[in-house]
């Protein structure tokens, strides 16, 4: 009998005691779509996790898994890391939204962080991207200014909204300052893929573009625009800065470091909230990376004022007049675009040719 | 749509650029295949190849020495493979998958200071006048060696299995080994010959990838074509000549959707992006409707006892 009370106790302490061991560390969980050393996107997601290790020390404890395909292995993989225990998972794709919700149901004490998606079926699920196309606004004038063939060439991943609004973007902004500019799109659907990202630029090269955008995470269309030389290319995600000072001339350059930190510190306080957060280059989530001297000194001038205007929001990347690709209108003259138009957008502005795949 | 965009002669030249990583890697997994042995190891062995032939070019300065390293690191990984199943006569489907996940950790482990660095360019093969031939100058003759080694490849494994005494004994090997081992062929020992030499060409396959066709070092940057070229094997009857056919229409084809949505041809894309799968098999498929199959030992253990 006193045997049995000693063991149960002592069963009871050491419970107590592994529990409390389990609080002294959040742990912190990321899922990557990519490999950590693609040098755009999974990168700097990374970087971001660093930053969270770097920031709290002892505190935290942070686990990444890497190249996990979006669909249904990504369930595997929120699934098992809530079970070892993390206390916020930080889910970076867009292909993640339904395997992070699903997950979130099955565990209401895990905080999940979804990156570019929008949907929060759960009170532990938080949504969290960057207004990128503020950045394709400065992309799409030094673009313009650099073509002379006037093709401009632009790689995009999968037909979401995300991907649709950094074409618009681009496109109102280049055709802004070259009224002649014409856009090529490819759809390569895969974010990462560095044979089928360089076969895609090749394509667009061989097709009179000289300057090639890109939405897709490896460095390859840069490489494969050096070899053609000539074409013009802006980092993606990440700086991208071994392609610099050409064909790299500016680049998009993701900082979530600070979010990832000031979310891991809610989550240690107990204060984290099922929010939305959308921020830009105001706030310094999307950042622009060095524009090079290759963009002649008045073209590098204009972005860096354009960047200025987005930063304190004194211009909109989607002010009009502009209208649909249809000819309907879309925003008329001094609108912006409000977010919940820009979060589902699913049009082509007028002035860009194709469709966008259904 | 504007068609007068793509420029036919660029397109067919890329075509063949992009079939030569899958062509070496399925040329090779054919010989394997018909020495009887299953290695499902392919891309991990490209991935292998193609942070070998990287690190050596770069450093070397020379892509022909980054080759001759790609092939070189393709049959020392697929050597662990020979080991396994011919030695330790594992199972040949789990350790061609281990050798596939163990060949992806290991480049990633390999090339981590190699991430953003360029190689050293390969300069076209310098075939003088040929070249200079208004359109079949640029589409046949102004690439790069491993097009050309390629090609080679596929003929010499054509009549190497066909026409002499040492294709006739690996066919043997990979029809019945059992007789084949009464008859008094070192089963074993061909076998490793022949998966050394599939590692090799999936080595030049994956540096094709690394060198020419992208031309940088990214983790896991042969997405899948390991696997491509393994299917390729089997819809093309485990036949060489089919196997080129496959490996240009799967090129082919995947070059012509890039074009034609650049184009903005109104076929929806989804469409454009699964072509390059389903012409390619369907056209295997109708092709194989002979009475080819797969060589009768494939996949099977051999023990000297059984």
């Amino acid at each position: 009998m006193k045997l049995t009370t000693l063991l149960a106790s002592a069963a009871l302490a050491l419970g107590l005691a592994g529990g409390a061991m389990a609080q002294d560390k959040t742990k912190v969980g990321f899922v990557y779509v990519g490999p950590v050393g693609d040098g755009g996107w999974t990168y700097e997601h990374d970087q971001g996790r660093l930053a969270v290790e770097a920031e709290f020390g002892d505190q935290v404890e942070t686990v990444f898994v890497e190249n996990v395909a979006e669909g249904p292995d990504s369930e595997r993989v929120m699934t098992q890391m809530a079970l070892d225990g993390a206390d916020l998972i930080f889910t970076t794709s867009f292909g993640y939204m339904d395997p992070t919700n699903n997950v979130a149901a099955k565990f209401p004490d895990v905080k999940f962080e979804h990156a570019t998606g929008y949907k929060r079926l759960h009170p532990n699920v938080s949504t969290y991207s960057a207004r990128f196309y503020e950045g394709r606004a400065i992309q799409g004038h030094i673009a313009g200014n650099m073509t002379k063939s006037n093709i401009i060439g632009y790689i995009g991943s999968f037909p979401i909204p995300e991907v649709i609004r950094g074409i618009n973007s681009a496109y109102v902004h280049a055709k802004k300052v070259n009224p002649d500019v014409e856009f090529k799109i490819i759809w390569v659907y895969t974010w990462f893929d560095p044979a089928k990202e360089a076969d895609a630029a090749k394509t667009l090269i061989d097709q009179g573009a000289d300057v090639v955008l890109q939405h897709t995470d490896s460095t390859a269309p840069q490489a494969a625009a050096q070899e053609a030389g000539g074409v013009v290319t802006f980092g993606q995600a990440s700086d991208m800065g071994q392609y610099a000072p050409f064909p790299r001339v500016s680049s998009i350059i993701d900082d979530w470091a600070p979010y990832y930190i000031a979310r891991t510190r809610a989550v240690m306080e107990g204060t984290w909230e099922s929010q939305d957060t959308w921020d830009g280059i105001g706030a310094g989530m999307v950042g622009i990376g060095e524009i090079t001297d290759a963009v002649p000194a008045d073209v590098r001038e204009e972005a860096l004022a354009l960047k200025a205007a987005l930063a304190d929001g004194s211009y909109h990347a989607f002010t009009g007049p502009l209208n649909k690709q249809d000819g309907s209108p879309f925003l008329a003259d001094g609108e912006t675009a409000d977010d919940g138009t820009l979060a589902g957008m699913n049009f082509y502005v007028e002035g860009i040719e194709g469709d966008i795949p259904q | 749509m504007d068609l007068s965009a793509i420029n036919p002669i660029l397109l067919i030249a890329a075509m063949i650029a992009a079939a030569t990583p899958i062509l070496l890697a399925a040329i090779g997994e054919l010989v394997v295949e018909r020495a009887g042995v299953l290695n499902l190891g392919v891309e991990g062995m490209m991935i292998t190849g193609a942070v070998c032939g990287f690190i050596i070019a770069v450093n070397t300065g020379s892509p022909t020495v980054g080759f001759i390293a790609a092939a070189v690191g393709g049959a020392v990984l697929s050597l662990l493979f020979a080991f396994l199943t011919q030695v330790a006569l594992a199972n040949q489907v789990a350790s061609g998958l281990a050798l596939t996940l163990f060949g992806l950790g290991l480049s990633s482990l390999m090339g981590q200071s190699y991430v953003g660095i360029k190689p050293p360019r390969a300069e076209a093969t310098p075939l003088g006048p040929l070249a200079e031939i208004p359109i079949i100058g640029p589409i046949l003759f102004g690439h790069d060696l491993m097009v050309y080694l390629g090609l080679g490849i596929v003929a010499a494994t054509w009549a190497v299995l066909k026409f002499t005494r040492m294709g006739l004994v690996l066919r043997a090997v990979g029809e019945n080994h059992d007789a084949a081992h009464a008859l008094g062929y070192k089963v074993k020992r061909i076998r490793t010959l022949a998966i050394l030499f599939g590692g090799a060409c999936a080595g030049l396959g994956g540096a094709y990838i690394s060198l020419i066709r992208v031309p940088q070092w990214t983790e896991g940057m042969t997405a899948g074509v390991g696997w491509i070229a393994l299917a390729l094997v089997v819809f093309a009857s485990w036949k060489p000549w089919r196997v080129l056919l496959g490996a240009y229409l799967f090129g082919g084809i995947t070059q012509l959707q890039l074009n034609l949505q650049g184009a903005g041809v109104a076929i929806p894309v989804e469409y454009l992006a699964m072509s390059p799968y389903i012409v390619t098999i369907i056209v295997l498929v109708i092709l194989s409707a002979d009475k080819s199959r797969a060589p009768g030992s494939l996949g099977r253990t051999f023990h000297a006892s059984g």
